[in-house]
Protein backbone atom coordinates (compact mmCIF):
# COMPACT_ATOMS: atom_id res chain seq x y z
CA UNK A 1 0.00 0.00 0.00
CA UNK A 2 1.39 3.40 -1.22
CA UNK A 3 -0.65 5.30 1.64
CA UNK A 4 1.26 3.61 4.34
CA UNK A 5 4.39 3.40 2.90
CA UNK A 6 3.90 7.50 2.42
CA UNK A 7 2.78 7.81 5.80
CA UNK A 8 6.08 6.02 7.13
CA UNK A 9 7.79 7.78 4.82
CA UNK A 10 6.87 11.20 5.99
CA UNK A 11 6.79 10.19 10.11
CA UNK A 12 10.39 8.98 9.66
CA UNK A 13 11.50 12.05 7.71
CA UNK A 14 14.02 13.98 10.16
CA UNK A 15 12.34 17.25 8.56
CA UNK A 16 9.11 17.06 10.29
CA UNK A 17 11.08 16.47 13.58
CA UNK A 18 11.93 20.08 13.89
CA UNK A 19 10.69 23.77 13.29
CA UNK A 20 7.20 25.63 13.50
CA UNK A 21 5.39 22.67 11.93
CA UNK A 22 7.50 20.46 13.48
CA UNK A 23 5.40 17.37 15.07
CA UNK A 24 6.70 17.64 18.69
CA UNK A 25 5.91 21.47 18.22
CA UNK A 26 2.40 20.33 16.92
CA UNK A 27 2.03 17.65 19.91
CA UNK A 28 2.56 20.42 21.86
CA UNK A 29 0.24 22.92 20.83
CA UNK A 30 -2.64 19.97 20.34
CA UNK A 31 -1.94 18.73 23.79
CA UNK A 32 -1.68 22.45 25.17
CA UNK A 33 -5.37 23.29 23.67
CA UNK A 34 -6.71 19.88 24.83
CA UNK A 35 -5.46 20.25 28.19
CA UNK A 36 -6.42 24.22 28.66
CA UNK A 37 -10.33 22.88 27.35
CA UNK A 38 -10.34 20.05 29.83
CA UNK A 39 -9.29 22.15 32.79
CA UNK A 40 -12.10 25.00 32.33
CA UNK A 41 -14.35 22.38 31.45
CA UNK A 42 -13.68 20.49 34.86
CA UNK A 43 -13.65 24.29 36.50
CA UNK A 44 -16.97 24.48 35.82
CA UNK A 45 -18.86 20.80 35.37
CA UNK A 46 -17.14 18.96 38.47
CA UNK A 47 -18.33 21.34 40.93
CA UNK A 48 -21.73 21.76 39.10
CA UNK A 49 -22.22 18.08 38.87
CA UNK A 50 -21.12 17.33 42.53
CA UNK A 51 -23.53 19.66 43.95
CA UNK A 52 -26.63 18.28 41.62
CA UNK A 53 -25.50 14.60 42.40
CA UNK A 54 -24.67 15.29 46.25
CA UNK A 55 -27.87 17.59 46.86
CA UNK A 56 -29.67 14.69 44.47
CA UNK A 57 -31.75 17.99 43.53
CA UNK A 58 -31.71 19.37 39.86
CA UNK A 59 -31.96 16.21 38.36
CA UNK A 60 -33.44 17.99 34.78
CA UNK A 61 -29.85 19.77 34.78
CA UNK A 62 -27.53 16.75 33.71
CA UNK A 63 -30.66 14.94 31.78
CA UNK A 64 -31.30 18.78 29.71
CA UNK A 65 -27.34 19.15 29.29
CA UNK A 66 -27.00 15.32 28.03
CA UNK A 67 -29.42 16.21 25.63
CA UNK A 68 -28.00 19.53 23.95
CA UNK A 69 -24.53 18.40 24.82
CA UNK A 70 -25.15 15.28 22.14
CA UNK A 71 -26.81 17.99 19.71
CA UNK A 72 -24.74 20.68 19.49
CA UNK A 73 -22.51 20.16 16.41
CA UNK A 74 -18.65 20.81 17.29
CA UNK A 75 -17.98 22.42 13.62
CA UNK A 76 -20.86 24.63 13.68
CA UNK A 77 -20.23 25.98 17.55
CA UNK A 78 -16.72 26.79 16.18
CA UNK A 79 -18.49 28.65 13.51
CA UNK A 80 -21.18 30.16 15.95
CA UNK A 81 -18.83 31.99 17.86
CA UNK A 82 -16.15 32.91 15.69
CA UNK A 83 -17.45 35.78 14.62
CA UNK A 84 -18.20 37.01 17.84
CA UNK A 85 -14.48 35.81 19.15
CA UNK A 86 -12.92 37.67 16.00
CA UNK A 87 -14.36 40.78 16.72
CA UNK A 88 -13.14 41.02 20.29
CA UNK A 89 -9.81 39.83 19.32
CA UNK A 90 -8.82 39.52 15.15
CA UNK A 91 -5.80 37.24 16.03
CA UNK A 92 -6.26 35.04 18.35
CA UNK A 93 -10.28 34.89 17.71
CA UNK A 94 -10.00 33.19 14.57
CA UNK A 95 -8.09 30.47 15.78
CA UNK A 96 -7.52 29.76 19.18
CA UNK A 97 -10.86 30.91 21.08
CA UNK A 98 -13.91 29.31 19.18
CA UNK A 99 -12.41 25.93 19.03
CA UNK A 100 -11.54 26.69 22.78
CA UNK A 101 -14.73 27.44 23.64
CA UNK A 102 -16.39 24.71 21.35
CA UNK A 103 -14.17 21.78 22.86
CA UNK A 104 -15.17 23.16 26.97
CA UNK A 105 -18.79 23.24 25.62
CA UNK A 106 -18.08 19.28 24.01
CA UNK A 107 -16.28 18.48 27.59
CA UNK A 108 -19.00 19.92 29.89
CA UNK A 109 -21.67 17.80 29.99
CA UNK A 110 -20.00 14.19 29.80
CA UNK A 111 -18.08 15.04 32.93
CA UNK A 112 -21.14 16.95 34.37
CA UNK A 113 -23.85 14.14 33.58
CA UNK A 114 -21.28 11.40 35.23
CA UNK A 115 -20.50 12.98 38.74
CA UNK A 116 -24.52 14.04 38.72
CA UNK A 117 -25.51 10.11 37.80
CA UNK A 118 -22.16 8.81 39.92
CA UNK A 119 -23.00 10.67 43.05
CA UNK A 120 -26.54 9.70 42.57
CA UNK A 121 -26.10 5.73 42.44
CA UNK A 122 -24.83 6.04 45.64
CA UNK A 123 -26.39 4.00 48.05
CA UNK A 124 -28.64 5.60 49.95
CA UNK A 125 -28.39 3.56 53.04
CA UNK A 126 -24.18 4.01 53.48
CA UNK A 127 -24.83 7.86 53.28
CA UNK A 128 -27.10 7.27 56.02
CA UNK A 129 -25.00 5.71 57.77
CA UNK A 130 -22.09 7.94 57.03
CA UNK A 131 -23.84 10.63 58.28
CA UNK A 132 -25.06 8.46 61.25
CA UNK A 133 -21.23 8.32 62.25
CA UNK A 134 -21.10 12.01 62.47
CA UNK A 135 -19.67 12.86 58.89
CA UNK A 136 -20.15 16.54 57.96
CA UNK A 137 -21.52 17.57 54.18
CA UNK A 138 -18.07 18.11 52.93
CA UNK A 139 -16.15 15.13 54.67
CA UNK A 140 -19.38 12.57 53.18
CA UNK A 141 -18.74 13.47 49.90
CA UNK A 142 -15.00 13.46 50.11
CA UNK A 143 -14.78 10.18 51.94
CA UNK A 144 -17.57 8.50 50.58
CA UNK A 145 -19.56 9.74 47.82
CA UNK A 146 -16.58 10.75 45.29
CA UNK A 147 -14.22 7.75 46.13
CA UNK A 148 -17.61 5.63 45.47
CA UNK A 149 -18.60 7.53 42.35
CA UNK A 150 -14.85 7.92 41.18
CA UNK A 151 -15.02 5.03 38.34
CA UNK A 152 -18.03 6.66 36.82
CA UNK A 153 -16.59 10.22 37.65
CA UNK A 154 -13.41 8.88 35.59
CA UNK A 155 -15.72 7.45 32.72
CA UNK A 156 -17.22 10.79 32.02
CA UNK A 157 -13.74 12.69 31.51
CA UNK A 158 -12.20 9.68 29.80
CA UNK A 159 -15.50 10.54 26.64
CA UNK A 160 -14.53 14.12 27.62
CA UNK A 161 -10.76 13.69 26.79
CA UNK A 162 -10.81 11.50 23.80
CA UNK A 163 -13.83 13.87 22.02
CA UNK A 164 -11.88 16.86 22.98
CA UNK A 165 -8.76 15.48 21.30
CA UNK A 166 -10.12 14.03 18.11
CA UNK A 167 -12.09 17.26 17.75
CA UNK A 168 -9.39 19.85 18.50
CA UNK A 169 -8.39 18.83 14.74
CA UNK A 170 -11.47 20.69 13.13
CA UNK A 171 -9.87 24.01 14.92
CA UNK A 172 -7.11 24.10 11.68
CA UNK A 173 -9.81 24.43 9.26
CA UNK A 174 -9.87 28.01 10.98
CA UNK A 175 -6.30 28.28 11.43
CA UNK A 176 -5.40 26.68 14.41
CA UNK A 177 -2.10 24.63 14.90
CA UNK A 178 -2.49 21.47 16.53
CA UNK A 179 -2.48 18.13 15.14
CA UNK A 180 -5.39 19.24 12.89
CA UNK A 181 -2.79 21.45 10.78
CA UNK A 182 -1.43 18.29 9.29
CA UNK A 183 -4.85 16.81 8.11
CA UNK A 184 -6.48 19.88 6.83
CA UNK A 185 -3.19 20.91 4.86
CA UNK A 186 -2.41 17.17 3.69
CA UNK A 187 -6.13 17.38 2.07
CA UNK A 188 -5.48 20.92 0.61
CA UNK A 189 -1.90 19.78 -0.59
CA UNK A 190 -3.14 16.47 -1.48
CA UNK A 191 -0.24 14.65 0.59
CA UNK A 192 -1.62 11.58 1.91
CA UNK A 193 1.58 11.10 3.99
CA UNK A 194 1.09 14.30 6.01
CA UNK A 195 -2.98 13.66 6.02
CA UNK A 196 -2.11 10.20 7.70
CA UNK A 197 0.68 11.10 9.52
CA UNK A 198 -1.73 13.55 11.41
CA UNK A 199 -4.30 10.84 11.60
CA UNK A 200 -1.93 8.22 13.23
CA UNK A 201 -0.66 10.86 15.69
CA UNK A 202 -3.97 12.03 16.72
CA UNK A 203 -5.16 8.41 17.10
CA UNK A 204 -2.31 7.95 19.13
CA UNK A 205 -2.70 10.76 21.93
CA UNK A 206 -6.91 9.84 21.83
CA UNK A 207 -5.76 5.98 22.71
CA UNK A 208 -3.16 6.92 25.29
CA UNK A 209 -5.08 9.00 27.23
CA UNK A 210 -8.17 6.61 26.42
CA UNK A 211 -5.35 4.06 28.17
CA UNK A 212 -4.34 6.15 30.88
CA UNK A 213 -7.65 7.11 32.10
CA UNK A 214 -9.14 3.79 31.66
CA UNK A 215 -6.29 2.45 33.74
CA UNK A 216 -6.99 5.29 36.91
CA UNK A 217 -10.65 3.82 36.39
CA UNK A 218 -10.01 0.53 36.89
CA UNK A 219 -8.06 1.42 39.76
CA UNK A 220 -10.81 3.29 41.18
CA UNK A 221 -13.22 0.64 41.13
CA UNK A 222 -10.98 -1.49 42.23
CA UNK A 223 -10.54 1.12 45.57
CA UNK A 224 -14.54 1.24 45.61
CA UNK A 225 -15.38 -2.17 45.46
CA UNK A 226 -13.03 -2.85 48.29
CA UNK A 227 -15.06 -0.28 50.30
CA UNK A 228 -18.19 -1.85 49.94
CA UNK A 229 -18.45 -5.50 50.70
CA UNK B 1 -23.82 42.52 11.68
CA UNK B 2 -25.49 40.02 9.16
CA UNK B 3 -25.87 41.00 5.39
CA UNK B 4 -29.31 40.34 5.21
CA UNK B 5 -29.01 41.10 1.49
CA UNK B 6 -26.41 37.76 1.16
CA UNK B 7 -29.15 35.97 2.82
CA UNK B 8 -31.66 36.90 0.84
CA UNK B 9 -30.11 36.31 -2.46
CA UNK B 10 -29.05 32.94 -1.09
CA UNK B 11 -32.17 31.45 0.08
CA UNK B 12 -32.38 28.57 -2.82
CA UNK B 13 -29.19 27.96 -1.68
CA UNK B 14 -29.83 27.89 1.72
CA UNK B 15 -33.17 25.54 0.96
CA UNK B 16 -30.59 22.89 -1.49
CA UNK B 17 -28.41 22.70 1.20
CA UNK B 18 -30.81 21.71 3.94
CA UNK B 19 -32.06 19.23 1.33
CA UNK B 20 -28.99 17.68 0.86
CA UNK B 21 -28.00 17.67 4.54
CA UNK B 22 -30.90 15.49 5.13
CA UNK B 23 -30.48 13.48 2.12
CA UNK B 24 -26.99 12.63 3.59
CA UNK B 25 -28.75 12.29 7.11
CA UNK B 26 -31.17 9.92 5.94
CA UNK B 27 -29.32 7.43 3.67
CA UNK B 28 -26.95 7.16 6.83
CA UNK B 29 -29.67 6.45 9.24
CA UNK B 30 -31.02 3.84 7.30
CA UNK B 31 -28.55 1.79 6.22
CA UNK B 32 -26.96 2.21 10.17
CA UNK B 33 -30.28 1.07 11.19
CA UNK B 34 -30.69 -1.69 9.09
CA UNK B 35 -27.32 -3.08 9.40
CA UNK B 36 -27.26 -2.62 13.21
CA UNK B 37 -30.22 -4.52 13.40
CA UNK B 38 -29.19 -7.62 12.12
CA UNK B 39 -25.51 -7.43 14.01
CA UNK B 40 -27.59 -6.69 16.84
CA UNK B 41 -30.14 -9.34 16.95
CA UNK B 42 -27.20 -11.41 16.06
CA UNK B 43 -25.11 -10.37 19.24
CA UNK B 44 -27.92 -10.37 21.30
CA UNK B 45 -27.71 -14.35 20.77
CA UNK B 46 -24.06 -14.64 20.37
CA UNK B 47 -22.45 -12.89 23.25
CA UNK B 48 -18.99 -13.80 21.90
CA UNK B 49 -20.10 -11.35 19.00
CA UNK B 50 -20.37 -8.34 20.90
CA UNK B 51 -17.29 -7.85 22.29
CA UNK B 52 -14.99 -7.50 18.89
CA UNK B 53 -18.01 -5.30 17.62
CA UNK B 54 -17.53 -2.91 20.78
CA UNK B 55 -13.61 -2.66 20.77
CA UNK B 56 -14.09 -1.40 17.04
CA UNK B 57 -16.42 0.74 17.51
CA UNK B 58 -13.60 2.11 20.76
CA UNK B 59 -11.32 2.71 18.10
CA UNK B 60 -13.39 4.62 15.24
CA UNK B 61 -13.78 6.70 17.85
CA UNK B 62 -10.28 8.22 18.40
CA UNK B 63 -9.71 8.15 14.73
CA UNK B 64 -11.21 12.30 14.08
CA UNK B 65 -14.14 12.15 11.50
CA UNK B 66 -12.10 15.28 9.19
CA UNK B 67 -9.71 12.16 8.79
CA UNK B 68 -11.83 9.25 7.85
CA UNK B 69 -13.62 11.15 4.88
CA UNK B 70 -10.33 11.88 3.44
CA UNK B 71 -8.81 8.88 4.02
CA UNK B 72 -11.68 7.14 1.63
CA UNK B 73 -10.83 9.32 -1.06
CA UNK B 74 -7.55 7.42 -1.99
CA UNK B 75 -9.52 3.72 -1.84
CA UNK B 76 -13.15 4.57 -3.28
CA UNK B 77 -12.27 7.92 -5.20
CA UNK B 78 -14.75 10.60 -4.79
CA UNK B 79 -18.53 10.35 -4.52
CA UNK B 80 -21.27 9.29 -2.21
CA UNK B 81 -19.82 6.15 -0.91
CA UNK B 82 -16.88 8.32 0.69
CA UNK B 83 -19.69 10.37 2.71
CA UNK B 84 -21.65 7.79 3.47
CA UNK B 85 -19.52 4.91 4.34
CA UNK B 86 -17.84 7.17 7.81
CA UNK B 87 -21.54 8.32 8.18
CA UNK B 88 -22.82 4.99 8.55
CA UNK B 89 -20.01 3.78 10.78
CA UNK B 90 -20.28 6.42 13.07
CA UNK B 91 -24.11 5.57 13.03
CA UNK B 92 -23.46 1.91 14.07
CA UNK B 93 -21.02 2.91 16.95
CA UNK B 94 -24.24 4.13 18.48
CA UNK B 95 -27.07 2.26 17.28
CA UNK B 96 -25.86 -0.98 17.24
CA UNK B 97 -24.85 -0.69 21.54
CA UNK B 98 -28.31 0.47 21.89
CA UNK B 99 -29.86 -2.10 19.70
CA UNK B 100 -28.45 -4.64 22.06
CA UNK B 101 -28.99 -3.30 25.46
CA UNK B 102 -32.37 -2.99 24.10
CA UNK B 103 -32.65 -6.39 23.35
CA UNK B 104 -31.24 -7.31 26.55
CA UNK B 105 -33.69 -5.30 28.40
CA UNK B 106 -36.50 -7.44 27.36
CA UNK B 107 -37.24 -9.95 30.81
CA UNK B 108 -37.17 -13.48 30.34
CA UNK B 109 -40.54 -14.05 31.94
CA UNK B 110 -41.68 -12.64 29.26
CA UNK B 111 -39.50 -14.50 26.68
CA UNK B 112 -40.82 -17.71 28.92
CA UNK B 113 -44.60 -16.36 28.51
CA UNK B 114 -44.00 -16.13 24.77
CA UNK B 115 -42.71 -19.51 24.75
CA UNK B 116 -45.42 -20.76 26.09
CA UNK B 117 -47.94 -19.34 24.13
CA UNK B 118 -45.57 -20.72 20.90
CA UNK B 119 -45.01 -17.35 20.07
CA UNK B 120 -41.39 -17.98 18.89
CA UNK B 121 -38.83 -17.36 16.41
CA UNK B 122 -39.21 -14.47 14.51
CA UNK B 123 -42.47 -14.40 15.88
CA UNK B 124 -41.45 -13.51 19.14
CA UNK B 125 -38.31 -11.16 17.49
CA UNK B 126 -41.24 -9.20 15.83
CA UNK B 127 -44.13 -9.32 17.89
CA UNK B 128 -42.47 -9.38 21.15
CA UNK B 129 -38.49 -8.41 21.02
CA UNK B 130 -38.65 -5.63 18.87
CA UNK B 131 -41.60 -3.74 20.35
CA UNK B 132 -39.86 -4.04 24.14
CA UNK B 133 -36.74 -3.28 22.96
CA UNK B 134 -38.05 0.38 21.20
CA UNK B 135 -37.66 2.77 24.06
CA UNK B 136 -34.00 2.26 23.82
CA UNK B 137 -33.49 1.72 20.00
CA UNK B 138 -35.32 4.98 20.06
CA UNK B 139 -32.98 6.87 22.38
CA UNK B 140 -29.81 5.25 19.50
CA UNK B 141 -31.67 6.69 16.82
CA UNK B 142 -31.99 10.04 18.27
CA UNK B 143 -28.36 10.37 19.49
CA UNK B 144 -27.38 8.87 16.01
CA UNK B 145 -29.36 11.77 14.05
CA UNK B 146 -28.25 14.09 15.81
CA UNK B 147 -24.15 13.20 15.62
CA UNK B 148 -25.08 12.56 11.99
CA UNK B 149 -26.08 15.74 11.13
CA UNK B 150 -23.64 17.37 13.41
CA UNK B 151 -20.98 15.28 10.74
CA UNK B 152 -22.38 15.32 7.46
CA UNK B 153 -21.05 19.69 7.90
CA UNK B 154 -17.93 18.03 7.85
CA UNK B 155 -18.07 15.92 4.47
CA UNK B 156 -17.70 19.54 3.15
CA UNK B 157 -14.18 18.86 2.93
CA UNK B 158 -14.79 16.66 -0.08
CA UNK B 159 -16.05 19.03 -2.41
CA UNK B 160 -19.28 21.61 -2.79
CA UNK B 161 -20.88 18.52 -4.17
CA UNK B 162 -20.88 17.44 -0.13
CA UNK B 163 -21.67 18.81 3.18
CA UNK B 164 -24.82 20.13 3.52
CA UNK B 165 -25.16 23.17 5.24
CA UNK B 166 -21.40 22.73 6.55
CA UNK B 167 -20.76 24.01 2.93
CA UNK B 168 -21.79 27.31 4.08
CA UNK B 169 -19.47 27.17 7.40
CA UNK B 170 -16.35 26.08 5.19
CA UNK B 171 -16.87 28.50 2.88
CA UNK B 172 -17.56 31.45 4.80
CA UNK B 173 -14.46 30.61 7.52
CA UNK B 174 -12.36 31.11 4.07
CA UNK B 175 -13.73 34.03 3.31
CA UNK B 176 -13.74 35.49 6.50
CA UNK B 177 -17.77 36.27 6.10
CA UNK B 178 -20.19 35.66 9.58
CA UNK B 179 -23.10 35.60 7.61
CA UNK B 180 -21.82 32.93 5.66
CA UNK B 181 -20.63 30.95 8.88
CA UNK B 182 -24.12 31.60 10.76
CA UNK B 183 -26.06 30.69 7.59
CA UNK B 184 -24.80 27.30 7.69
CA UNK B 185 -24.28 27.13 11.91
CA UNK B 186 -27.45 28.24 12.94
CA UNK B 187 -29.46 26.01 10.81
CA UNK B 188 -27.43 22.76 11.26
CA UNK B 189 -27.84 23.16 15.14
CA UNK B 190 -31.86 23.95 14.74
CA UNK B 191 -31.96 20.64 12.27
CA UNK B 192 -30.09 18.43 15.13
CA UNK B 193 -32.24 20.13 18.27
CA UNK B 194 -35.77 19.39 16.08
CA UNK B 195 -35.04 15.57 14.96
CA UNK B 196 -34.16 15.16 18.53
CA UNK B 197 -37.35 16.01 20.00
CA UNK B 198 -38.91 14.84 16.57
CA UNK B 199 -37.74 11.42 17.34
CA UNK B 200 -38.46 11.59 21.06
CA UNK B 201 -42.28 12.78 20.50
CA UNK B 202 -42.09 9.55 17.79
CA UNK B 203 -40.60 7.15 20.37
CA UNK B 204 -43.32 8.36 23.13
CA UNK B 205 -46.12 7.77 20.54
CA UNK B 206 -44.27 4.32 19.09
CA UNK B 207 -44.48 2.84 23.07
CA UNK B 208 -47.05 4.98 25.52
CA UNK B 209 -46.14 2.20 28.03
CA UNK B 210 -42.59 3.55 28.31
CA UNK B 211 -41.91 7.44 28.02
CA UNK B 212 -38.34 8.18 26.68
CA UNK B 213 -39.06 11.90 28.10
CA UNK B 214 -39.57 10.22 31.74
CA UNK B 215 -36.95 7.68 30.81
CA UNK B 216 -34.29 10.84 30.25
CA UNK B 217 -35.26 12.40 33.99
CA UNK B 218 -33.44 9.67 35.71
CA UNK B 219 -29.72 10.04 35.51
CA UNK B 220 -27.87 7.57 33.69
CA UNK B 221 -24.17 8.30 33.31
CA UNK B 222 -22.88 9.39 29.70
CA UNK B 223 -22.16 6.80 27.05
CA UNK B 224 -19.96 6.78 24.58
CA UNK B 225 -21.04 8.03 21.41
CA UNK B 226 -19.47 9.02 17.51
CA UNK B 227 -19.74 12.55 18.99
CA UNK B 228 -16.69 14.07 17.67
CA UNK B 229 -18.29 15.96 15.36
Amino acid sequence: MNVVGATVGWLSDPANWTGPNGIPTRVGEHTAICLAAMAIALAISLPAGLYTGHTRRWAGLAAGLAVIGRALPSLALIGLVLPITQALDPDRGFSLYPTLIAMVVLAIPPILVNADAGLRAVDADVVEAARGMGHGEAGLLRRVEVPLALPVLLGGIRSAAVQVIATTTLGAIFALGGLGRYIVDGIAQNDDGMLFGGVVLVGGMAMTAEGLLGLLQRVAERRAAARVP
Amino acid sequence: MLDWGWLADHLPALAYRTGQHLYLTSIAMAVGLAISLALGTAAARRRRLYSPIGIVAGLLFTIPSLALFAALVPIVGLNLLTAEIPLVLYTLVILFRNVVAGFDAVPADVHEAADAQAVVGLARLLRVDLPLATPLIVAGIRVATVSTIGLVTITATLGDAFGGLGFFIFEGARRSFPTEIYAGALPVILLALALDRLFAWLGDRLTPWSRASTAEATSAPWREEAGAA
